[in-house]
């Protein structure tokens, strides 16, 4: 190995991992050798980190990147071309198991003018992406596909071809194109060169030009085309490389123990309970942190099962029951205020009519369906992880506290999990791993058990909202109040807390700090980051108007309280949960002046591209245009039918969705089928649109699962919900609805997000379509017969 | 401990283990393979399916003595990347997967399933997979591919 251009050779890896890496294509001499490329861009990232140099600090798109990130205003961080003509391209947006690494792989591919078949991705990794914070929050393609980052250096880099082939070939560049891999006279073909005659062994060494010219849709070839994903085969083949298939010579096998109850704190551990089982290596205390490490994993499961461990008692839970209510009588409150018109109560006391409801979304969590893994090698001063994290250089600056080391003598190498969803115990797990590694000075593989995966999580939010709204005589809303209360505790550990997971929390770090603030100071710029505003409202804020809608008169007020569970981004976070109290209020609004709900949606909308995916939805569907509910007609077998609507601005203007749900419920039991779900999503310029459908459909019946079934439950010590008994996620034979994903292409404005924005809006749908069916209003999720039963009586 | 003899994918192994150990560590772990996964260790989830003579087996919950001697089948045993059985190429086809975890459970599930019931309607095979998970919800997709593996197996 040549080592003085090599970021992996700062590690020292146990023998054989080096190898392991190179075998599934990873490391930098690979690319070396494989492609004949000269171009090392981060030859002198790694340089730097060996002479303790720092660069230039780079903003990468809504993140602040750690210092020794390749800079992402360079292009050299984002690309290089190797003497074959392959295009390297180094990410930090990851592949989660939703086609972004395809989308992305399309990206460079039309940008740059070369065959898809020649661009190789690399993603997220310390030593050789650049630092673009967390994948998540919809925000890859706003990162990566508009003009900064990724697009912006690909498009760079084709422009500085185009300057350079006009050099060499002596003719001006406004008569030359970039076709496949060459640079090349519009008159004459046979006056070409190749990107690698241009460039190969040398760094373009330039920054990305935020100005350079993107290719228009109009013209893409490779965008915009419905490519099937390369890891498909493998996937479906058992060949694919999962974080758990992950195998470094010499690697134990790890099991952690935890707290027998919340907030448990440990009094003993008896080793001697253990010691003597076949395998046995060593039992890892660090404060709370109890784990077990044992040479085989079949052992190691044996061996955390019959330790004897010995934990305090805990503060009782609160009750679940009552959950609720307990929520809005927490104190203290952190209170956020997103728009405040001032004049809210004044209009609710002149209103021909005050609508007032209040709806539940429980804790619900990611649930992967494999339970989290990590691989970790801490030797000495050094580690290298393999981790499904979402946010490898997050995870790195964590990992460094937690095992008291340099991040830069931390390597965290993605490798893809289990889908997550939002923030899984993927963290928690990489910890796990860390914690016993460095216990053992050997590499350590764990993956978490059903329960302590399930149990421990950080989850989506539950919520208490309150909505109420004026209506004028004419059946129009004239203003519209929210206020709502939802628990917190920890998050993404982000660069600073790594306890803000469990186990970071019990190796002794403590979660971010609950910051009380009452009464909210008045919002000084607008965000609808988690869709507290209603879409109907103006969203005025420093003087202008940011909504999508209407209504001036307009009050949302959020207070974050202690959750007693760990707490973080679960797909479409808090967004879900308010677009689920947005859009059923909006229904009762409809319901209680008697207008169609997709004309009254219509008549308080402003934003044009929300009317778009309302009107190409109810198109769609065929919508059945009258007021809900639908006059009960005589049904013999006691089963009634109804379709409701609900539509969101995904994070304000994060994407656009709107669904029409079509729904049977029978009378006698409340039992609920979904038969057909319409969705319309609007991401701006469609980069693949298969992609985008499996998204869609994806985010339109995992909704129905978190609508119909999924809650959180727990005792007065610990959460019960740790299994697929306890935790209700439909199977694959569930009565399966026809799904209709409509995509609206929109090649001319930025590229949103996409992953979050159909699930977004199904629980309001079907919520509106049980209504529509049977009169009765369902306000608190999940949508279970005992609840549907209790509104229809109720 | 004891010697047990498993017949995987066509090749015989021999390991000196507990007999109680379940399969899927022994696939995993010893034999290095990739298609079975652990996914609750409950018999609950279906990511861990194999086929034993043909049938879909949990091996998370199986036992490598309860199935020595065998005939083991596991998602590469059926095809390659190269030449894929027609149920993976049907999912390929279809794209019918998100993180593809579940993915060996689901295409196994059905394989059997399939070879059992070959005129099996949309609605028998829902009822026949009622029992495997997929967390990222590609159900349309997966529906979609065994219908058209069943078309292909019909053949």
């Amino acid at each position: 190995m040549k080592s003085s251009s090599l970021p992996l050779t700062e590690i020292s890896m146990a023998k054989g991992a080096a190898d392991a890496l190179e075998r599934a294509g990873f490391s930098r001499r690979t690319f070396i050798k494989g492609t004949g490329a000269l171009i090392v861009s981060f030859s002198m990232g790694g340089a730097l980190r060996t002479l303790g140099a720092r660069q230039t600090r780079a903003g990468a798109f809504g993140e602040n990147p750690a210092a020794d990130s390749p800079p992402t205003v360079e292009v050299d961080s984002w690309l290089a071309i190797g003497s074959d003509g392959t295009v390297t391209a180094y990410t930090g947006k990851e592949e989660l198991g939703q086609g972004m690494s395809t989308a992305q792989t399309q990206l460079v591919a039309e940008e740059l003018c070369v065959p898809f078949e020649r661009v190789k991705l690399i993603v997220a990794d310390t030593s050789l992406t650049p630092d673009q914070g967390v994948t998540s929050g919809s925000q890859s393609h706003p990162a990566n596909f508009n003009h900064a980052n990724l697009a912006g250096a690909c498009a760079t880099a084709r422009e500085a071809l185009l300057q350079l082939g006009s050099k060499r070939l002596n003719i001006p560049v406004e008569e030359l194109v970039a076709v496949d891999g060459t640079i090349r006279s519009k008159s004459d073909a046979t006056k070409k060169v190749a990107y690698a005659d241009l460039v190969a062994g040398k760094k373009f060494d330039i920054k990305v030009d935020p100005a350079a010219k993107r290719k228009p849709a109009s013209e893409w070839t490779v965008l915009g085309k419905p490519i099937g994903r390369p890891d498909m085969a493998q996937m479906a083949t058992g060949t694919f490389e999962y974080v758990h298939n992950v195998r470094v010579p010499g690697m134990l096998h790890g099991m952690v123990v935890r707290p027998a109850a919340v907030g448990a704190n440990l009094m003993d551990v008896d080793e001697s309970s253990v010691s003597g089982m076949p395998g046995f290596v060593k039992v890892v205390v660090k404060k709370n942190f109890v784990g077990v490490v044992a040479e085989k994993n079949w052992q190691a499961v044996q061996i955390a099962r019959a330790l004897k461990v010995t934990w305090s008692n805990a503060p009782e839970l609160p009750k679940q029951e009552t959950f609720y209510d307990h929520l809005r009588n927490q104190k203290p409150t952190r209170d956020t205020m997103s728009v405040n018109s001032k004049d809210v109560d004044e209009k609710l006391a002149s209103a021909a009519t005050v609508v007032k409801a209040t709806y539940y979304h429980p804790y619900q969590m990611h649930g992967s369906v494999g339970s989290s893994c990590a691989v970790a090698d801490v030797q000495g001063d050094k580690a290298t992880v393999w981790s499904p994290t979402q946010g490898v250089w997050h995870q790195r600056a964590t990992l460094a506290m937690l095992l008291n080391l340099k991040p830069e003598n931390v390597r965290v190498i993605f490798r893809r999990g289990s889908g997550c969803y939002g923030i899984n115990g993927a963290d928690a797990v990489t910890y796990d791993a860390a914690l016993l590694s460095q216990a053992v000075g050997k590499p350590v593989r764990i993956q978490l058990t059903r329960k302590d995966e399930m149990a421990w999580e950080n989850y989506g939010f539950a919520f208490t909202i309150d909505e109420r709204a004026g209506l004028d005589a004419q059946g129009n809303i004239i203003a519209w109040d929210h206020e709502a209360w939802a628990p917190v505790l920890g998050n993404r550990p982000v660069y600073t807390y790594p306890g803000n997971v469990i186990t970071g929390f019990l190796a002794g770090f403590q979660p971010e700090e609950f910051r009380p603030r009452s009464p909210a100071p008045e919002p000084a710029a607008f965000s609808n980051n988690a869709n507290a505003v209603p879409s109907y409202v103006v969203g005025h804020v420093g003087g202008a108007d940011h909504g999508a809608g209407t209504i001036k008169s307009e009050r949302v007020l959020l207070h974050n309280v202690v959750s007693p569970f760990w707490t973080g981004p679960l797909r479409s976070p808090q967004r879900l949960q308010n677009t689920f109290a947005h859009e059923s209020f909006m229904d009762e609004l409809a319901a209680r002046v008697k207008a169609d709900p997709v004309e009254f949606r219509l008549r308080h909308l402003s934003a044009q591209r929300m009317v778009d995916v309302v009107k190409a939805t109810a198109k769609a569907a065929n919508w059945d245009a009258r007021p809900s509910p639908r006059p009960r007609p005589a049904a013999a077998d006691g089963v009634v039918s109804g379709r409701g609507i609900s539509c969101v601005a995904y994070e304000g203007d994060n994407g656009f969705s709107a669904m029409v749900a079509e729904v049977e419920v029978e009378l006698a039991t409340g039992k609920l089928s979904v038969k057909r779900l319409v969705v319309s999503i609007d991401a701006g310029p469609i980069s693949n649109p298969d992609g985008l459908r499996n998204q869609s459909e994806g985010g339109a019946l995992q909704g129905t699962s978190r609508a119909l079934g999924e809650e959180v439950t727990w005792d007065d010590h610990n959460v019960t919900s740790i299994d697929w008994r306890t935790y209700h996620s439909l199977p694959l034979g569930f009565a399966v609805p026809k799904v209709e994903v409509v995509l609206l292409n929109r090649p001319d404005v930025p590229a949103t997000g996409a992953g979050e924005t159909a699930i977004t809006v199904v629980a309001g749908a079907i919520g509106n379509a049980i209504f529509d069916a049977t009169g009765a209003r369902i306000r608190q999720v999940p949508f279970t017969p005992e609840r549907i039963k209790a509104a229809l009586a109720g | 401990m004891s010697l047990i003899s498993l017949k995987v994918n066509g090749q015989t192994h021999s390991f000196d283990l507990d007999p109680t150990t379940p399969l899927l560590y022994v696939l995993s772990d010893d034999l290095g393979l990739r298609g079975p996964k652990f996914g609750c260790g409950l018999g609950q989830c279906g990511s861990c399916t194999v086929l034993v003579k043909g049938q879909a087996v949990r091996s998370c919950i199986t036992a490598v003595e309860a199935v020595q001697g065998l005939e083991i089948v596991t998602l590469e045993g059926l095809g390659t990347v190269d030449k894929p059985h027609p149920i993976q190429k049907a999912f390929i086809e279809e794209q019918a997967a998100q993180c593809g975890y579940c993915l060996n459970g689901v295409i196994l599930t059905a394989k059997a399933f399939l070879d059992r019931n070959p005129k099996a309607t949309e609605a028998e095979i829902q009822v026949g997979m009622s029992r495997v998970l997929c967390r990222c919800f590609t159900h349309t997709r997966m529906l979609r591919a065994i219908g058209r593996a069943k078309q292909e197996m019909a053949r």
